[in-house]
């Protein structure tokens, strides 16, 4: 088992004919079984081509029809980038995986309004993506540094997610499915929410959460965890060093008005029973120590 | 982005916001006209940098005659401004706003920002004007007032209303503030604000709301749409070794430590720092160069970190994920040679084609330390910025 997308998973790469989601979407067809699961493209006014064998559709509600994916990928830029979420909501896919970074938070807003009530799930934007290992990956993770095992993922960054995995893979620890939520200020899923999946997912035995200043998921996560969670976590909060006021490459990662510093989150995080490091190269090695 | 208090005026004005008369000014003859066209006997002379608390750090001076204004905008003008938010340095003055002076009643409080929690636009307003919001936040919440706004509908003449009654707002006065919301929400939302705040929103003698200050800060991955904003941008308010960075399209920020640090992606970017610190050095920066890294850009990385005349040591830390460790190392050499690197450095690679990366770096002959891991490589550029 897995969360979120498994061997079984069709998926549609929106903004298919851009040099990114062309490059992202041959990756994830030469990664596990990516060969069965990328079954469709969407790029308006491009319908009726193909990419690599994937036939490309000029809708989201075509392609989901005529080939039976059900995930979308979106590689489409940032102006377009909402819009393009909006379509895959209403053509009523279950999972929706945001790559793009620099989408204006406004339109995040809007974009959110609309799905409530609305069954579509959202991963991202401004995310890597979502992997679970030796069967599909969806996104922009080097698939080759991960290996399937007991271990879930969750995180706001994309290489300090690599980082994370690199240290499991060091401890011979594989991963059940690894989340990148994103680094935007109004996102989709939210470290709870991954952390709720992974509760029941029975492949995975302990989770890493990894974390960064801004904002107060992470400590909302860890008071869900205290009452609910019962596998380990461990966590890591990057940005101790980061100033106030400064938004640290992330739109999300900003420290303001005193609010959603490091420090805080990890008091937060232990106070709940989640064990922490403050060395961002121990993530791994206290993970090992977790797991019964 | 930030602009300057002028701007906010000009911008919250067009939405009909009321604010005091006023002009920008650049000199002190400016100044002195500025007063003499708006008249009357009282003007207030504001010093126009992006940080806060310009009037504790002196830079908001009321004169009541043309001597005074000239005097007052002699001493502003130039100056060094130090304020909680400029850091100990301060930033120098080099805009003025010259204003009518006002007669208030009563001071307000109203801000305006995106919650992430739920995920809207929310507007806070407090009877508690004129000091910093955090401190009112910190000892009476009580008196902050939220409401949250859904995007479809704006904000609405009931909340508005309400809102205006709570933080005392006369009857009187209640419709001119109700429209003042709405007007300040409108701007907040067309203009793809990430911040607004009004602090203080006066009660003048005569029971009129009146925005005595305005601050307001943008979405950067919304100005590609906003022009007119980008008009606005003062390059002196901010850091030219992060206007240079931003130019390559590197994210950039300059730190007060000794340790440049070269990373890609900002949260392994932030961890890096964190890491230096752990073991005992301080970050000279913050600097994520993103997932698609060139050669040149890597290069003009290691330039805008060695104008830093405090830099001891670099480390590149790269986790190659589409960025192959190669290019990564053939760019770092690359950099170290053009620059002729004289501060130690160290690299530690991971990730896509890593053992074709450290290749490279071994037969460069270059005196590259190299770092098997995060900590390691951390330990080895703290060790060489104190063995120096």
């Amino acid at each position: 088992m897995s969360i979120l997308i498994d061997r079984n998973t069709r998926v549609m790469t929106q903004g298919i004919t851009g040099k990114t989601g062309q490059f992202h979407t041959k990756m994830g067809k030469e990664y596990a079984n990516g060969k069965n699961c990328y079954v469709a493209g969407v790029t308006p006014k491009k319908g009726g081509q193909s990419f690599e064998g994937i036939p490309i559709f000029e809708t989201v509600r075509e392609a989901k029809e005529k080939t039976g994916a059900t995930v979308s990928v979106i590689y489409v830029p940032p102006p377009y980038a909402a819009a393009a979420i909006d379509e895959a909501v209403d053509a009523g896919l279950e999972l929706v995986i945001c790559i793009t970074e620099g989408i204006p938070v406004r339109d995040m807003i809007r974009t959110r309004y609309r799905m409530q009530g609305k069954k579509t799930i959202l991963v991202g934007p401004n995310c890597p993506g979502v992997i679970t290992p030796d069967e599909i990956k969806i996104g922009i993770m080097p698939g080759h540094i991960h290996k399937q095992g007991p271990v879930g993922v969750v995180s706001r960054s994309g290489t300090l997610t690599y980082e994370a995995v690199g240290q499991l893979m060091e401890q011979g620890l594989g991963q059940s499915t690894c989340v990148g939520i994103g680094g935007d200020p109004v996102n989709g899923l939210k470290h709870l929410d991954v952390l709720k999946l992974f509760n029941d997912d029975p492949r995975t035995e302990a989770v890493v959460m990894v974390g960064e200043i801004g904002g107060t998921n992470e400590e909302e996560a860890a008071r869900w965890v205290k009452a609910n969670m019962r596998k380990p976590v461990v966590g890591f909060i990057a940005g101790v060093t980061a100033p106030p006021g400064k938004r640290m490459g992330h739109a999300g990662a900003i420290i303001s008005g005193g609010k959603g510093t490091a420090a805080e989150k990890l008091e937060v995080m232990e106070a709940c029973g989640i064990k922490v490091t403050r060395n961002p190269a121990e993530m791994g090695k206290l993970l090992k120590s977790v797991l019964r | 982005m930030k602009i300057h208090e002028y701007q906010g005026k000009e911008i919250l004005r067009k939405y009909g916001v009321a604010t005091p008369r006023g002009f920008p000014c650049f000199s002190v003859d400016e100044a002195v006209e500025a007063a003499r066209k708006l008249g009357g006997r009282a003007w207030v002379v504001k010093a126009q940098i992006h940080a806060g608390g310009r009037g504790k750090g002196g830079g908001v001076k009321l004169a009541t005659s043309l001597a005074e204004v000239k005097s007052h905008a002699g001493a502003i003008l130039g100056m060094q401004l130090k304020t909680h938010q400029t850091g100990p340095g301060g930033q120098k003055v080099r805009r003025l706003l010259i204003e009518e002076g006002a007669d208030i009643k009563k001071e307000l409080y109203l801000g305006m920002v995106v919650d992430r929690g739920s995920q809207r636009v929310v507007l806070m307003a407090s009877s508690e004007g004129g000091m910093d919001i955090e401190e009112v936040a910190a000892k009476s919440p009580e008196k902050i007032h939220r409401v949250t706004i859904e995007p479809d509908t704006g904000l609405n003449d009931r909340d508005a209303e309400d809102i205006a009654r709570r933080i005392g707002i006369p009857q009187r006065a209640l419709p001119q503030a109700r429209d003042l919301l709405k007007a300040l929400y409108r701007a907040f939302d067309e203009t793809d604000a990430s911040l607004a705040e009004i602090n203080p929103l006066i009660l003048t003698g005569d029971e009129h709301v009146l925005a005595l200050d305005a601050k307001m800060n943008f979405d950067d991955n919304a100005l590609f749409r906003h022009p007119e904003i980008v008009a606005m941008r003062d390059l002196d308010e901010e850091d030219p070794a992060e206007i240079e960075a931003s130019k390559f399209d590197l994210s950039y920020i300059s730190l007060d430590g000794d340790i440049g640090c070269l990373v890609n992606g900002a949260g392994l970017a932030m961890a890096t720092m964190d890491i230096i610190k752990l073991y005992g050095g301080s970050p000279a920066n913050f600097l994520d160069v993103g997932g698609g890294a060139s050669a040149e850009k890597v290069t003009e990385a290691f330039k805008i970190m060695l104008r830093n005349p405090d830099l001891k040591a670099i480390l590149v830390n790269i986790f190659g994920g589409i960025m192959k460790c190669d290019v990564i190392a053939e760019g770092v050499v690359a950099a170290a040679r053009e620059v002729s690197l004289k501060v130690p450095l160290v690299v530690r690679l991971e990730g896509t084609n890593v053992d074709l990366g450290k290749k490279i770096l071994a037969e460069s002959g270059l005196p590259i330390i190299t770092g098997s891991n995060m900590a390691d490589a951390a330990q080895k550029v703290v060790a060489a910025t104190k063995h120096k």
